[in-house]
């Protein structure tokens, strides 16, 4: 890397009179102009290990949900996890906005947690919030826990119908992710606040 | 350390008496430089930035590239893309392997001329070849992992030198190529070495630096510290000096990264490595071209008719490698070579000339391994221009040197560094002093 | 002063006998780009149009295998124009839970297509000649850009006496092999249609595909140029600094 040593600075001599006063003022100014460079040089050293702008163009996808039939999931990738689409049946709906929400480790209404219009659709980012594991129930015939949502089979964490936590370690439930409905048969995640290209 | 001085603060003497860090740093601050040294001194200083830059780009280089033969060349593209300033870091660090080249070489250079290999600092003088030779190896592995056509093609000629070896040469050959042929088992054992080497290279370079402080540096005059009156604290001068040198230095390092960054290079490297097409010309990089000169001056026809014992011992192929490693080696020799009691050029005006026809020998020998090796300049083969200036730069250390230690007429040296000129005049022929080589 | 003298001559003769060999086409004449100087930037039309001529003469035999459709943003199209691009192409993709590939409609971050599918393809189709990948041609070849419109302007009926082999073409600056060349004639007055109504004859179809395989080669140059600027005044500013206080320091000692 480019060592601006700002150096310039270092001197033992006291400021007294005028002639030592404006050397002490190039010393600092040089310092300073030198230090401001070398912070400048740094920027690119730590960028680089942001994300590239190819993993950036992956950072969203488009999931075709036409052909998910009611109270079936599928899981897709995005950012290199795990996202449950689960359309729910009209059973699972319920139950969810029945929840009483002082039960809850993390309250929150199921209203929050779905698109207006659009309550049958939950879409989930499937890592389990205690230690990341995935949690089970996507598959037809996996134990969907207690509450018909998730079991994480690692430490036994139980999210509902609504893909929170009800029971075990995990402080938080299941994340959502940012997403929208392009249209009826297609949604689109991911926020497209970075470079989306997908 | 009796003289160490007692910092204020109590963190730092607390440390200080379990580790003497900051004694050690004290020390290289009022290090005694001689108070006499030209900009020629600040090279040393500008190699050691350019290696703390090319291990700083290179480990993050590293962080992206792919060491496999099917994906180097293509990660190396993915950095110059996609990566956020990739293309600024390896530009940084394509362009300074050539600075690092260009300071080192005129750092090797002012030590030629001002006698800096001479007693007692010959051992530092030999350390420093070390650090040269590692540098060749560092930067030859280097420029094969992007795995362009240069690379790949580069790789497989010098490495195939090693089937010049009698008896074992194929076998270290495909020993090193971890196959039969240049490939990936050579691509990643050379980005292994590639990201080892430097941090040898740091350690010798800490040997270097031991040496040095041990006797301190040479000066333009070439002749001993007598006492304090010749010397002045490192710091503030010399640092004062030194960042001055250093934004020079990266002004034109700058130049070259933004406004020229292929000047350097080949085109040709921007090609996919194709084992099954030989570029037109193969060419290493600018700062092996006089070696590589040397090592083609040798063909069939010079040496064929050199039989020993009865049969060929040595053929073309192994001759050129010998005399190009020679090049390098007979540097080591040269406080034995030289024998002249006078350091300096300055005062030596024979000496001087030939340090000046070595230097064009050198870039002579350099534009000679540029051209393809049966081409004309001016209807003169090159062939014939590359082993005169081959011939002449052993000349020149073997004959010439020790020739001039006998007969050469130095010019009288001055008394001390502080006092260069003498009160009346007249002084005694450098040669009755002997002392300039006394230990300081 | 000789030293400083014979040094600097020494290092011209270097730079002269370098200068040389990057000219070693001969005669290849040199063209104005925008992108050339140390101010220089791309320009954006040119590069755009260079796109088209590459879109629909090139990439029927040339693959750009090194960008992505996204890349395209550096060319000033906007991001739904890129976004049409792309997914007017169709692009392999796969397996999908059948265990079968599949085509699809190209999406920005899907690398351009290829117009084979390996080299061998392309071979056959191209009578055992390899249209060569272009991502980095104008970076590959000593001349870049001017090497790049040389040989797309430099076709010419062979001089007389010419042995031209079966199915080349001679190509005036196609030194390397001896001026016979496997590529026909790519381009011809008006193979395409630009948008911006700028006419579309040879040589201005072949400075402006030279100028976009520039930009595909090095597609950060403007930036490059930008920041190098600012570190050359910077630079400047520093170095006077440090010099000032070596003098202020020194002033001691003499």
């Amino acid at each position: 890397m480019m060592a601006h040593s700002a150096h310039g600075e270092a001197t033992a001599s006291s400021g007294h009179d005028a002639g030592e006063t404006r050397r002490d003022f190039l010393m600092l100014g040089t310092g300073a102009i030198g230090a401001f460079g070398v912070a400048a040089v740094a920027w690119p050293f730590i960028d680089q290990m942001n994300p590239a702008a190819d993993v950036l163009a992956l950072s969203t996808t488009e999931v075709d949900i036409s052909k998910i039939e009611v109270g079936q999931s599928i899981t897709v990738i995005w950012r290199g996890s795990p996202v449950f689409v689960r359309r729910r049946t009209p059973e699972e709906i319920k139950a969810a906005e029945e929840v009483n929400l002082n039960e809850l480790k993390d309250p929150q209404p199921d209203s929050e947690r779905v698109k207006p219009g659009k309550a049958e659709w939950l879409i989930l980012v499937g890592v389990c919030t205690h230690l990341g594991c995935i949690p089970q129930g996507q598959r037809s015939g996996e134990n969907r826990g207690e509450y018909g949502g998730w079991l994480c089979s690692c430490h036994g964490s139980q999210y509902d119908t609504s893909g929170r936590i009800r029971k075990g370690p995990a402080p938080l439930n299941l994340a959502v992710p940012p997403y929208s409905f392009t249209s009826d048969t297609v949604v689109f995640i991911g926020a497209g606040q970075e470079a989306s290209k997908a | 350390m009796s003289d160490a001085p007692r910092f204020k603060n109590p963190v730092v003497r607390w440390v200080d008496h379990r580790l003497p860090i900051f004694s050690f740093l004290h020390h290289q601050q009022v290090y005694p430089a001689p108070r006499n040294l030209n900009y020629w001194w600040n090279f040393g200083s500008l190699a050691g930035i350019m290696l703390v830059v090319m291990i700083v780009t290179g480990i993050v280089l590293a962080m992206h590239y792919t060491p496999h033969a099917t994906m180097a060349f293509d990660s190396v593209e993915r950095i110059m893309r996609d990566v956020n300033y990739g293309w600024l870091l390896r530009y940084l660090h394509m362009n300074g392997a050539s600075m690092f080249f260009i300071v080192v070489y005129i750092h090797v250079f002012r030590g030629l001329y001002y006698g800096s290999y001479k007693a007692p600092r010959e051992l530092l003088w030999i350390i420093g070849i070390i650090i040269l030779l590692l540098m060749m190896a560092t930067a030859f592995m280097g420029y094969v992992l992007p795995w362009g056509q240069m690379s790949y093609w580069g790789a497989k000629v010098i490495t195939s030198f090693f089937t010049a070896i009698p008896l074992v040469g194929q076998s270290i050959t495909e020993w090193l190529w971890g196959g039969f042929n240049v490939d990936n088992a050579t691509l990643n054992r050379f980005f292994s070495l590639h990201y080892l080497l430097p941090f040898v290279i740091v350690a010798v370079v800490f040997l270097h630096l031991w040496a040095l402080h041990h006797h301190k540096s040479n000066n333009p005059l070439g002749i001993d510290i007598k006492g304090s009156q010749d010397t002045i604290p490192f710091h503030p001068y010399y640092t004062v000096k030194d960042n001055f040198g250093i934004g020079v230095f990266l002004l034109v390092y700058a130049a070259f990264v933004f406004f020229g960054p292929n000047f350097f290079g080949e085109p040709e490297n921007y090609i996919r490595a194709n084992p099954l097409v030989t570029p037109p010309h193969i060419v290493p990089e600018w700062y092996f071209l006089p070696y590589y000169a040397i090592l083609r001056a040798v063909d069939d026809n010079f040496i064929g008719s050199w039989i020993l014992f009865g049969y060929t011992l040595i053929d073309a192929k192994l001759a050129g490698v010998i005399a190009m490693f020679a090049s390098i080696l007979i540097l080591c020799f040269l406080p034995w070579l030289d024998r002249s009691p006078v350091r300096s050029a300055r005062f030596r005006p024979a000496y001087r000339w030939f340090f000046w026809i070595l230097l064009l020998d050198a870039f002579i020998l350099g534009w000679v391994g540029a051209n393809a090796p049966d081409g004309v300049w001016n209807g003169i083969p090159f062939l014939w221009i590359g082993r005169i200036a081959t011939l002449y730069y052993f000349l020149h250390f073997i004959i010439i040197m020790p020739l001039l230690s006998v007969f050469e007429r130095p010019d009288p040296l001055p008394h001390s560094i502080s006092q260069p000129v003498l009160k009346g005049g007249g002084f005694a022929p450098a040669r009755v002093h002997a002392k300039p080589m006394e230990k300081a | 002063m000789m030293r400083k003298i014979g040094l600097l001559g020494a290092v011209v003769v270097l730079l002269a006998m370098g200068g040389n060999a990057v000219a070693a086409e001969g005669e290849l004449p040199r063209q104005e780009w925008s992108f050339n100087s140390i101010f220089g930037t791309y320009d954006e039309a040119a590069l755009q149009r260079g796109f088209l001529v590459y879109k629909d003469v090139c990439s029927a035999c040339h693959s750009m295998n090194l960008l992505s459709y996204r890349h395209l943003s550096g060319t000033g199209l906007s991001e739904d124009q890129i976004k049409a691009v792309a997914a007017s192409v169709q692009v392999p993709d796969g397996p999908n839970d059948e265990g079968e590939m599949f085509e699809r409609a190209g999406l920005q971050s899907d690398r351009f297509k290829a117009p084979f599918p390996n080299e061998q393809a392309a071979r056959a189709a191209n009578n055992g000649a390899y249209p060569p990948d272009l991502s980095l041609m104008a970076k590959a070849r000593p001349g870049g850009p001017d090497y790049i419109y040389a040989i797309l302007t430099g076709y010419e009926e062979p001089p007389a006496g010419f042995q031209l082999n079966e199915g080349m073409s001679y190509n005036e600056y196609f030194a390397v092999s001896a001026n016979q060349i496997a590529m026909p004639p790519p381009l011809s007055d008006g193979a395409v249609t630009y948008a911006d109504g700028t006419e579309a004859t040879v040589p201005q179809m072949a400075r402006d595909v030279a100028a976009f395989l520039a930009w595909a080669a090095e597609p950060n140059l403007n930036e490059r140029h930008q920041i190098g600027v600012g570190v050359m005044l910077f630079l400047i500013v520093l170095t006077a600094c440090l010099y000032a206080v070596y003098r202020k320091v020194w002033a001691d000692v003499h």
